[in-house]
């Protein structure tokens, strides 16, 4: 007994806690919890509030979301989009000056499918995810990634934007709303029991045949990327949202901004991190988060019990190397470990771009990159890096010997499969239409080998960096219908273009 | 000999996919002839917690970069981070901000 006591005490004075002790920078009061960018240290009040009046700050800044306007949240379950999430609510449940005074809902794209989650997975990650949407009381669109199988063409086409509204009209609204009292903000959350679709086993296995078609993990996540973003915007365009909120938090917009120079995208730089981004046209993509470290969601998120689920993604668990996005994250936060300022040095890089003359509402809809929809940047003159690396690509294949170049790391290494193994089908061979919509999936007949789109002519519709994604794609034929009737009609458009040529009076003066 | 000292952990953020994906874990950590320290703590999860792929969650003698530390509700930057010597009871979080969003 006595040895307990004994044992007990010398426990107890071990526990003299080594007091924290740095104090919070702003109130000086409370011991601080949490040290976001280098040495400020706040504590939990005060970071709490810094991170809510961040959220408020950024929108009421850049004044591009009007009062009473339908915004989308695009919420995936990750801590960044979650806590996006967790900040409307916060921004809606404030009092009069400072609320928040949009209509948000919420999208999800169940990407489980292009992953390879069995279905059990899948729906357990849904109805975790449907109640915490449901506690929200926003409504919520819950949607399987393989209905972008059959999206409309109309998504790869830029919709005329709506009418620009001049900056005297944001105040205008923002009066207008308070006098029109807040009680319509309730009655539109008609709370929507959207459960989710049933999806097809035959649809599941169409978009893994899509996503696997892309050899490396580099292009898988490209396209996934870029599958998701047609998706969203679909959703936002059916169900009369005019804006889409995405989480991407500064340290990913980092990322992404040296990926994006990796992978061939330096032309679409502004639009791919910028806070809004109008390549759509009608639907803007806002980006809130790009103001906070992934740090500072992470710590909120803990701390202030923000619900997320963790969704395992193609590239869990793989190595750094894995792909040139894997190997670009790992290389920011191993750099911010030591230099607490990369990320923040970075993301002020990426906010002194600027969208380039070429003005993504201006473009016309030929010079628009087919997969990710912007501005062509392969239109160029003859003494550009970009014709340089075509000259001297074609150089390289006119080598007789079939030296693959195995250093080039996006060249798959059996690009040349599916060209030698397809017959060249000749029976409709010449915009074989009627043939094209039963064969997607792929049967080996004629006309499906017919109809895979040169690689070529599709190459001529897309953006540099979407050309290097298709080049390590095993087969096109994969890609869904919308994306490739989309291809050929712009064809089509180009090829008739040319022959009336010599009679169009003004080259860029074409009608609709 | 300094006493046992039993410990709360918790893994987020996908961390925990590395421990089976179990989050939460009481562990209690024999006593040894000096006190346990947060160093000493992390090559303890190594050896005995730990099911795969040691290389995403520790780089060295600390974590990988990325996985964030709060002891007690704290930044561990503010405790002494791996010179930190652990108490009774106390409650130690990895989050993995890595491709997360
Ligand atoms: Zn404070
Ligand atoms: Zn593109």
């Amino acid at each position: 007994m006595c040895q307990v006591d004994e044992d007990y005490h010398d426990g107890l004075e071990r526990a003299e806690v080594p007091s924290v002790s740095k104090k919070c920078v702003k109130c000086k009061e409370a011991s601080a919890a949490v040290v976001i960018r280098a040495g400020d240290t706040y504590c939990r009040g005060c970071f709490k509030e810094y991170f809510i009046h961040k959220f408020r700050a950024m929108l009421g800044k850049n004044r591009i979301i009007f009062p009473g306007e339908k915004v989308l949240l695009a919420v995936s379950g990750g801590p960044s989009s979650s806590s996006m999430l967790s900040q409307v609510q916060e921004g809606l449940s404030q009092n009069a000056h400072k609320k928040l005074r949009f209509l948000p809902g919420i999208v999800y794209i169940d990407e489980g499918g292009a992953v390879g989650q069995s279905v059990e997975e899948r729906q357990r990650t849904v109805a975790e995810l449907q109640a915490v949407f449901k506690a929200t009381g926003f409504p919520f669109h819950m949607v399987p990634l393989e209905q972008v199988l059959d999206l409309p063409s109309s998504v790869v086409v830029t919709a005329p934007a709506a009418s620009e509204q001049p900056a005297s009209a944001y105040k205008a609204a923002v009066d207008h709303f308070i006098q029109s009292d807040s009680s319509s903000c309730s009655t539109a959350q008609d709370h929507e029991q959207t459960s989710v679709p049933e999806v097809q086993e035959s649809h599941t296995q169409l978009l893994q045949q899509l996503i696997g078609s892309a050899q490396t993990l580099t292009a898988r996540q490209d396209l996934l990327n870029t599958l998701r973003h047609h998706l969203l915007v679909h959703t936002a365009r059916t169900e009369g949202y005019s804006k889409l909120m995405l989480g991407d938090n500064c340290t990913r917009v980092a990322v992404k901004l040296l990926t994006s120079i990796s992978l061939g995208r330096g032309a679409q730089l502004a639009q791919d991190t910028g806070f809004a981004d109008s390549r759509y046209g009608d639907i803007i993509l806002v980006r809130p988060m790009r103001d906070y470290s992934a740090k500072e969601i992470a710590y909120y998120n803990h701390m202030f019990s923000v619900p997320s689920v963790f969704i395992p993604g193609g590239d869990t668990k793989t190595t750094d190397k894995a792909s040139i996005q894997r190997l670009t994250e790992s290389f920011v936060t191993k750099l911010q470990a030591d230099f607490p300022s990369t990320v923040s040095t970075i993301y002020r890089t990426s906010e002194k771009l600027q969208t380039a003359c070429r003005n993504s509402s201006t473009a016309d809809q030929a010079d628009r990159c087919l997969l990710c929809m912007c501005a062509l940047d392969t239109a160029v003159e003859n003494a550009s890096a970009f014709q340089a690396t075509l000259t001297s690509e074609q150089l390289s294949q006119n080598k007789p010997s079939g030296a693959t170049g195995t250093e080039n790391p996006r060249q798959n290494p059996a690009p040349v499969e599916q060209e030698s193994t397809a017959p060249s089908g000749q029976c409709c061979s010449s915009g074989g239409e009627d043939c094209g919509r039963t064969e997607r999936g792929g049967g080996g007949g004629c006309c499906s080998s017919a109809k895979e789109p040169e690689r070529t002519d599709l190459k001529s519709l897309l953006c540099y960096s979407c050309q290097l994604t298709i080049k390590d794609m095993s087969s096109l034929e994969r890609l869904p219908q919308y994306i490739l009737s989309e291809a050929q009609r712009r064809q089509r458009r180009s090829q008739m273009r040319e022959e009336i040529s010599e009679f169009l009076l003004d080259d860029g003066d074409e009608g609709s | 000999m300094a006493a046992p000292v039993a410990i709360h952990l918790e893994f987020g953020g996908g961390a925990e996919l590395l421990f089976n994906g179990v989050k939460e874990h009481h562990v209690t950590l024999p006593s040894q002839s000096e006190p346990w320290d947060m160093k000493q703590l992390l090559v303890w999860i190594q050896r005995n917690l730990l099911k795969e792929r040691p290389e995403l969650f520790v780089q060295g003698d600390s974590v990988r970069p990325g996985i964030l530390v709060l002891i007690n509700d704290a930044d561990w930057e503010l405790m002494g981070e791996l010179d930190y010597q652990l108490q009774d009871q106390d409650n130690v979080v990895f989050i993995s901000t890595l491709h997360g969003g």
